[in-house]
């Protein structure tokens, strides 16, 4: 059965999601084994990520500053006095059968992340909570094989999960919402956010209901999407499956579904009846964290500037578009970069033209990260200041200067332009012999623009850049120009 | 409280145990009598007090984020059931 845009138009999509994003420590949540990723397999182990018996865990400071920095981020209300909790069951890749995790009581309670959706509509998706836990080992299931194998150097590894209300309406939504929580991680400096890699994973809370329904849908949850464009295929396909069993008059059953990347559909994997009975109970080889008013305002002098901050910031102060804030300020480095460019000049939209501009196509040409530009913020801003200055055009200034400074980043783009012999001829004197010859040697075109072909205006234009070899100050140039055309 | 052959059930495919079907009488009676025991607690005021969740009174045990000795990988894997090279070989999981 085919679903009609009538029929899906008469529901609606309601989505949570659940974002566990693996922290930036060097050590793990609750040992010291290393966290860093690709070695041999089992070698980032110790007797307490093996769950061997008689073995004490210990936390990790810079794990709950990690936490507390993503809760700041969000506006969460950061719970003073944590506890843990032993989520129980059995599977391979956890060897001390639980996981150690909050239950009651998670390090960061509500809060938000405000989005920004295509078309420029603003959103909010409030946070239920942030929760603390640890990551398990890896499995490997061959093919025609009859065993799994285990890899533990993932066991343990600090993971913060983030749970959002059921307040998505859409696909990009969601989209947009993991976008954002990317971007706030990277800029915190606490996870990578690369979800093709697994350092960001999310499962999805989806329910659909008529428009108007007061009561929720039954929720299934879909797991296994490793990327952000896969999570909104999953959300799609749920919504076109969720409706055509309502309007076949089939009820949905609250279960847990897996999406496979390859039809795009989602099957299912076991039903909430059956689910496993986690028995939560407080994890009694920890003891308490309180996280104090000093502690705290410590965490928060370490915040970065955040993303919707400085976006703010482009457009308040330096008058920029939203367009332009919210592609410079996708990137921290790259917002960094131009926040200090800002600061040594004042011309703030030609800051932005550039950025926008020459700096991410010679990034993106060569694939380098802001990091390895070799042009430094007030280098840049020099370059800016010759234009401004008259001293040099812009088509000048890109062509000639800018891929000088590029091979050597030390050099005053002024001293390159003087030693290219590109410094603009604005002097009136010099000028005008040159206009008077393009002229004497253009006089039927001349005869042209006189009687009305106004657009032979660009004509004469270039050929004073050509005869001045692009030295002439356009601005000086027309108006001698334009003085000896009109009389 | 009472504790059903239903219940029994649950408990042990939690814990992953088989029970003999015979004995399933005289366990949920054993189960039932530690419950009544516990159950005891109950008759406790305990109106306003905070829950105790660890023996200690110690709060912020905490470690700085420093990488420590490993487990030597042989050492590791000496414990697997079963090994295959670097890995724990384990039966098949699959959900």
């Amino acid at each position: 059965m085919m679903l009609s845009a009538d029929i899906k138009n008469k529901y609606e999509l309601v989505v949570g999601l659940e974002v566990h994003a693996q922290l930036l420590t060097k050590s793990k949540m609750y040992a010291s084994d290393s966290t860093e990723f690709g070695n041999l397999p089992n070698t980032h182990i110790s007797v307490l990520t093996l769950g061997h018996p008689g073995t004490l865990p210990k936390v990790n400071k810079k794990a709950v500053e990690f936490a507390v920095k993503m809760g700041l981020a969000c506006n969460s209300e950061i719970t003073r006095r944590n506890i843990f909790a032993r989520k129980n069951y059995f599977y391979p890749d956890l060897p001390k059968g639980y996981q150690i995790t909050q239950d009651k009581g998670p390090i960061c309670v509500g809060g938000e992340v405000p989005l920004t959706l295509p078309d420029g509509t603003k959103k909010s998706v409030t946070l239920t909570r942030i929760h603390m836990e640890e990551d398990a080992g890896k499995s490997m299931h061959l093919v025609g094989e009859v065993d799994t194998l285990v890899d533990y150097n993932r066991a343990g590894v600090p993971l913060i999960e983030i749970v959002s209300e059921p307040d998505i309406r859409s696909s990009e939504e969601a989209y947009a919402f993991l976008m954002e929580i990317k971007k706030l991680v990277r800029y915190l400096d606490i996870c990578d956010g690369n979800m093709e890699e697994g350092s960001l994973r999310c499962d999805a809370n989806i329910s659909v209901r008529l428009h108007g329904a007061a009561e929720y849908g039954k929720k299934v949850e879909v797991k296994n999407m490793n990327s952000f464009r896969n999570v909104a295929r999953a959300i799609e396909h749920e919504f076109e499956r969720q409706i055509l069993l309502i309007e076949e008059g089939v009820e949905i059953v609250s279960e847990t579904r897996t999406f496979d990347a390859t039809t795009g559909t989602t099957a299912s994997m076991r039903t909430k009846e059956d689910l496993n009975d986690y028995r939560y109970f407080p994890e009694p080889d920890l003891s308490p964290v309180v996280v104090s008013e000093e502690w705290l305002e410590s965490v928060r002098k370490e915040m970065p500037a955040l993303p919707r901050e400085l976006h703010a910031k482009f457009v308040n102060e330096y008058g920029l578009p939203e367009y332009d804030a919210g592609v410079l300020t996708d990137s921290k480095e790259i917002a960094l970069y131009f926040n200090e460019l800002c600061e040594a000049t004042a011309n703030y939209k030609a800051a932005s033209n550039w950025m926008m501009g020459p700096v991410k196509s010679y990034l993106n040409e060569l694939t380098l990260h802001i990091s390895d530009f070799p042009i430094q913020p007030n280098r840049l801003a020099d370059l800016i200041g010759i234009i401004d200055d008259g001293k040099i055009n812009f088509s000048v200034a890109s062509q000639k200067v800018y891929p000088e400074m590029l091979k050597n980043g030390e050099k005053s783009p002024l001293e390159i332009a003087q030693e290219l012999n590109l410094i603009q001829d604005s002097d009136e004197g010099s000028l005008r012999p040159i206009v008077e010859s393009v002229l004497a040697e253009n006089g039927a075109k001349v005869e042209e623009y006189r009687s009305g072909k106004k657009g032979l205006m660009g004509m004469f234009m270039g050929q004073v850049m050509k005869k001045s070899q692009g030295k002439a100050d356009p601005k000086v140039a027309t108006k001698i120009l334009t003085e000896l055309l009109e009389n | 409280m009472k504790v059903d052959t239903n219940t029994l059930k649950k408990i042990a495919h939690l814990a992953r145990l088989e029970f003999d079907e015979t004995s399933a009488e005289k366990m949920t009676q054993d189960m039932t009598q530690i419950l009544d025991w516990v159950e005891q607690l109950n008759e406790v005021d305990t109106e306003g007090v905070e829950p105790i969740t660890t023996m200690s009174s110690e709060v912020n045990v905490l470690r700085e984020d420093k990488v420590g000795e490993h487990l030597p990988h042989e050492s590791g894997l000496k414990n697997a059931p079963q090994r295959d090279s670097d890995y724990f070989r384990v039966p098949k999981v699959l959900e």
